[in-house]
């Protein structure tokens, strides 16, 4: 990539100065603010995933807590059973062999059909997941889970650190940079060739076979592209958490995710990321305020399907267009 | 004890028919997937129990029995009340908005439930000790289940019966057959559609009445009918009063045997059983 | 380069195309007409492969394509259009083309840049986006098109995949009539500069007797009477079965 290119344009400069702001958090915020704020990474992480199958495929899932489970436990596990390659670098990839697996697996049987038994069948596999999770409690510690100690990074042990400091120091830049490197990734699989091909087949799909785009097979890739970022999203969030459990898999936290996908907006790139942020301190706001924190966030889902269709990103994103087409004449889409 | 097994399967299976029953009907007229269908199975479950408990246990026996029906008629209100504000938004929007609107109708309504009852179990097992039990080839087996095995062929019966042969009824399958022939066909396709729903709801909270005499109300009770309705029809094909039926057996008598077998398959050996049918039969066993 | 011989389609007790043959050479513009009804979109998606006859063949190019796949046979050269538009609604007009012709290159799988980067084949959408001329609108989405304009885009995005053969299913119907002429001329000038046999169902006598080489007419299924368009338009049979009931 041509950086001086990128420079020029506003929105590579804008991301930077984003990214050079975001280094500076952890001076300015409290830990518990911090650990909220990395929440949001992880799971900004999950909904770019996600929305590369929702926003540019057209395939809503709503089972995709399972890959989020399968990259936690990956983590956990190895930890329970495999504490001597308790290493970030073992634990990352194979959290992200185990999630892309599954999700290959899974997609494959899900893609075969059409869109309302394709929702079903997702969440009906990730609630398998959960149930084998859930009863196979002497492997994965069933309902109570797993805990999730702190790992080795490249060779520097960080045993005797206690979370806090962990999680405010070297994981934070850790967390981000992985998080820049998705970001960069996803942005680069959409606007390729394969990204134009999987934004065809969700506009019509009849065209897309008929221009020679084997619809089944590209959905499949992207199924199992979000799969491993979403599985990414799952280990990175373990660490943050420190504890696992099967919920992860719960079609109830599928739709969490669904759902923070839909409030940044679907249609961006950006949607996810800033919805993950907001969710993450909407549930918690809900939830500390009152004990009917599920109806809150049910409320507000409502709101912004019926409202704001765009999410919040997409409602910014169209105010935005249409300043700009006050100025000019004629319009684009993203 | 093949016999109880076999009775457990079919007393499940009975259960399933109707929630399914309902999910079927709705996604078949409306082509809507109610993900808050589990919440309605939930509201029948809570107000036959309170309803039972209301009337007390000195109340003569038809009364409580017609406790259970308040379960129905309450599921079904509260599903003419969803479908005349969120369904209503959804008729021209994609797949994705009506499952989040009806996901975020879930999560609304299992807080209601919560804000209205409580957090507490309710027991009402009275329709269930009244009825005795019954011995057959050997067994003993309670006479509750046979009536809720009833119920249900009766439920199932008149359904079919409606579909078939009443002018009501043929004109909800002319809707869930083509919507827009419907339509030029001049029929009340809004009226039509609230009636499916309300339709389907009211099952959802029948089955869930029906449920209670043999397990307490609790939160979250909604969950696990939900998704194993949901294979229900996927086994079952979308739409289809048949795949309904034979899916909701199938489910029921599987998780029966797989309880009483070996506890830790029962799920994973649904999902098999699911997975070889699609894999064979993409759109489920009747499914168009 | 196309040959039809004793095709037949029923769809139970309805004989959609009865014992239809005929051939079309390279080059060359043939349009199909007839009452509605007569199997002339049967026909057509017998030759695209969204349906498969139930006795006959079809041979393409000498090679037999009667039960292949539609994948199969885009990539050996038939490309459609649609009577109902279909267009990738959220995609610019150039990406429309592009897309296709990325498919058509194979490039999804291996392309890994951004789309953009690939001036090769952005140089070759927009030149055929000129041939239509669409280029004005590259940017644009379909919804900021004419209905006119719509109908040119679906047969650029046909035209994209190089096909050899281009089955036009009513390439003007929904297009206002004084826009007729503009979307053929359009459309027919690229078909001719690249030598592309063509297959026109069309029920606008004025645009066939304009464009066509050569013309077919079809009657519930059968094949009434065929060759150039002053001779069916005098044709006595024809005038009573079909002129009677197109405009």
């Amino acid at each position: 990539m041509h950086v001086k290119e990128m420079l020029k344009k506003p929105r590579w400069v804008v991301y930077l100065l984003i990214f050079i702001a975001l280094l500076f958090i952890p001076r300015l915020l409290s830990l518990h603010n911090l650990m909220l704020f990395e929440y949001g990474l992880t799971f900004a992480i999950v909904g770019l995933g996600f929305n590369l199958l929702l926003g540019y495929t057209g395939l809503l899932s709503f089972g995709h807590g399972a890959y989020f489970a399968v990259g936690a436990y990956a983590v956990a596990m190895i930890g329970r059973y495999f504490p001597s390659s308790y290493a970030m670098e073992i634990l990352l990839p194979a959290a992200l062999f185990f999630s892309l697996l599954l999700s290959i697996l899974f997609g494959f049987l899900c893609v075969r059909h059409t869109k309302i038994f394709f929702s079903i069948l997702a969440l009906a596999l990730s609630m398998l997941l959960y149930a084998l999770i859930f009863k196979l409690y002497y492997l994965t510690g069933g309902s109570d889970g797993l805990r999730v100690p702190i790992p080795s990074l490249f060779g520097i042990s960080n045993a005797g650190v206690r979370r806090p400091a962990f999680l405010s120091g070297t994981y934070y830049y850790f967390l981000l940079f992985i998080f820049a490197l998705s970001f960069l990734l996803m942005k680069g699989i959409v606007s390729s060739p394969f990204g134009k091909a999987l934004q065809a087949i969700r506009d019509n799909e009849v065209r897309a076979e008929l221009i020679g785009i084997r619809v089944r097979r590209y959905r499949l890739y992207a199924f199992s592209i979000s799969g491993l970022y979403v599985g990414l999203g799952g280990a990175l969030w373990s660490f943050v958490n420190g504890h696992v459990t099967a919920d992860l898999s719960h079609w109830l936290f599928s739709g969490e995710i669904v759902y923070m996908t839909l409030l940044g907006g679907f249609g961006i790139l950006e949607g996810p990321v800033i919805g993950a942020i907001i969710f993450t301190y909407l549930k918690l706001y809900a939830m500390s305020n009152t004990e009917y924190w599920m109806f809150v966030i049910g409320a507000t889902l409502i709101a912004l399907v019926l409202l704001l269709p765009n999410g919040v990103a997409g409602a910014v994103a169209n105010l935005w267009a249409k300043i700009k087409k006050g100025k000019a004449a004629g319009g684009t889409s993203c | 004890m093949w016999v109880v097994y076999t009775l457990n399967g079919l007393y499940f299976g009975a259960l399933l028919f109707l929630i399914s029953l309902g999910l079927n009907i709705i996604l078949g007229v409306m082509g809507i997937l109610n993900l808050a269908h589990g919440s309605l199975y939930a509201i029948g479950a809570f107000m036959a129990a309170w309803t039972i408990i209301a009337v007390g246990m000195k109340a003569p026996a038809f009364l409580i029995y017609l406790c259970l029906l308040s379960g129905f008629v309450l599921a079904g209100i509260v599903g003419w009340l969803m479908e005349k504000s969120l369904i209503r938004a959804m008729y021209n929007r994609t797949l994705e908005y009506q499952l989040l609107l009806t996901f975020g109708a879930l999560l609304l309504l299992e807080d209601v439930i919560k804000m209205i009852w409580g957090g507490q179990a309710y027991y009402a097992s009275a329709p269930f000790d009244l009825l005795g039990k019954i011995n057959i080839l050997g067994n003993v087996y309670p006479n509750y289940f046979l009536f809720v095995m009833a119920i249900a062929i009766v439920a199932g019966l008149l359904i079919w019966i409606f579909m078939a042969k009443t002018r009501l009824g043929i004109m909800l399958r002319a809707v869930s057959l083509d919507r827009e022939m419907a339509t030029g066909l001049g029929l009340n396709i809004g009226g039509l559609s609230t009636f499916a729903f309300v339709l389907g709801s009211a099952l959802a909270g029948l089955a869930g009445a029906l449920v209670i005499p043999t397990t307490p109300a609790l939160l979250g009770i909604g969950m696990e009918p939900l998704i194993l309705a949901f294979i229900v029809v996927v086994v079952g094909g979308l739409g289809s009063l048949k795949g309904a039926l034979v899916g909701a057996l199938l489910v029921g008598l599987t998780r029966s045997f797989g309880i009483a077998i070996f506890p830790e398959i029962e799920l994973p050996l649904l999902f098999l059983i699911a997975g070889i049918i699609l894999v064979a039969k993409p759109q489920g066993l009747f499914g168009r | 380069m196309l040959v039809i011989e004793h095709l037949n389609k029923n769809f139970g007790y309805l004989q959609a195309v009865n014992d239809v043959s005929f051939e079309i050479k390279g080059g060359e513009i043939v349009s199909i007409i007839g009452t509605n009804g007569a199997g002339k979109t049967t026909l057509v998606n017998l030759i695209s492969g969204y349906l498969k006859p139930d006795s006959g063949s079809i041979l393409f190019f000498g090679q037999d394509i009667t039960h292949a796949s539609p994948y199969k046979r885009i990539r050996l050269g038939v490309g459609r259009s649609f009577q109902i538009i279909q267009l990738f609604g959220n995609a610019t007009i150039l990406d429309n083309v592009r897309t296709a012709l990325f498919s058509r290159y194979g490039m999804i799988r291996r392309g890994l840049l951004p789309a953009d980067r690939y001036s090769s084949v952005t140089q070759e959408a927009t030149a055929i986006l000129d041939s239509f001329n669409l280029l004005d609108k590259k940017d644009l989405t379909p919804k900021g098109l004419s209905e006119g304009d719509m109908k040119v885009l679906d047969v650029a995005i046909a035209f994209a995949l190089k096909s050899k053969l281009l089955l036009l299913d009513e390439p003007t119907s929904g297009v206002a009539t004084y826009d007729k002429f503009k979307v053929m001329d359009s459309i027919v000038a690229a078909i001719r500069k690249e030598g592309i046999s063509t297959l026109i169902i069309e029920h606008d006598m004025d645009i066939v007797s304009g464009y066509s080489d050569r013309v077919i007419v079809m009657h519930e299924g059968q094949i009434l009477a065929a060759g150039k368009p002053d001779e069916i338009m005098e044709n006595k049979e024809v005038k009573a079965t079909v002129f009677g009931i197109l405009s």
